[in-house]
């Protein structure tokens, strides 16, 4: 087996505004999942939009728990099913990206996925987001695809630049 | 080893019954950090703290940690100081498999104490991230990881010991 992270797929958005990224057919030869993302939205005038992710094409039976930092006073703690963190969006400072890391232990067990959210959102204003999130995902099938958008409304398009990669990391 | 390989597989425990510990023990020093990958839920709830470890057999109080959590209701930040063990865990549930990412940076170097940066996925409790401190300038070549307040781990938790090389 080849040592990891090893590349399965990426990613990196065009002149199009795709609403979403989807990482299908992954491979169940692995024992990780490592996901690297760096994300803007399109959305205006909004400076900040949420992002999500579905599994297996499912929207349903999702637990993320966040601590979240704002740039100033005490940070947050809350719990909201498919939050991911924060990320710029068209109303915010120009060419930023939010730089977000997703780690999925055990995805081709049989047990619920549990998963760990690294994700911040900096543009040089009065606010920006820096988030630990506990994610779960209370489904005993197999990880076979991740789907990763902006979530404001529906249907937010994903700026050009934006850069999706799927690690595979195997522990053998 | 390979120059410019990364997560180079050393070791992989897998409980399939409860376990009162798991240790990697002869950690290779040909590597430049170590990342431990841990998928687990301790066997009992949590009286005092929560998954813990000790590295090369030290059970003395030389570690101490900065811990900063969210619970889905409130944050917060703690330290510990002069106790005898570290952090890498939530202990939150004994039901749900938490995922934790432990680094520990610049571990074969004899010459400074060891920083381990723990980060804890807890979706029905809580997450956050310890920064650990271990009062040490011994190369680490033992870990021994703990469930809460120093017991058992649960069956079905998962353990993968990572080399990372810089060159």
């Amino acid at each position: 087996m080849t040592k990891g992270p090893t590349l399965i797929a990426s990613n990196t958005v065009g002149s199009g505004t795709p609403t979403n990224i989807t990482f299908s057919s992954i491979p169940q030869t692995y024992t990780d999942l490592l996901v690297k993302v760096s994300l803007r939205g399109t959305q205006t005038p909004n400076h900040y939009l949420g992002w999500h992710m579905d599994i297996n094409s499912s929207t349903s039976n999702f637990t993320n728990l966040y601590l979240q930092g704002g740039g100033s006073g005490t940070p947050g703690s809350g719990s909201s099913a498919q939050y991911m963190g924060a990320i710029p969006g068209g109303g915010g400072t120009a060419n930023t990206f939010s730089n977000s890391e997703i780690y999925i232990p055990n995805y081709t067990s049989s047990n619920y996925k549990s998963f760990s959210v690294d994700s911040t959102g900096e543009g040089n204003e009065t606010l920006a987001f820096a988030n630990f999130i506990a994610g779960l995902w209370s489904n005993t099938a197999a990880i076979t695809s991740l789907t990763i958008y902006p979530d404001y409304n529906s249907g937010v398009g994903i700026a050009q630049y934006s850069t999706f990669t799927l690690y595979g990391i195997s522990n053998s | 080893m390979a120059a410019g390989i990364t997560y180079q597989p050393i070791q992989t425990q897998t409980l399939t019954l409860t376990a009162s510990s798991v240790t990697f023990n002869s950690i290779p020093q040909g590597y430049t950090d170590l990342v431990v990958i841990s998928n687990i839920k301790p066997s009992s709830s949590a009286s005092g703290y929560g998954p813990s470890f000790q590295i090369n057999g030290d059970t003395g109080s030389n570690y101490s940690y900065t811990l900063i959590y969210g619970n889905g209701s409130s944050a917060g930040s703690i330290r510990a100081s002069s106790i005898n063990y570290a952090r890498y865990g939530s202990g939150g549930s004994t039901s749900t498999l938490e995922a934790d990412v432990t680094h520990i940076m610049n571990y074969s170097n004899t010459t400074t104490y060891k920083t381990i940066f723990a980060r804890f996925s807890q979706p029905s409790a809580d997450t956050g991230a310890f920064v650990n401190l271990w009062r040490n300038t011994a190369a680490i070549t033992l870990l021994t990881f703990y469930g809460n307040d120093g017991g058992s781990i649960a069956a079905g938790s998962t353990f993968s010991l990572y080399g990372i090389a810089s060159a």
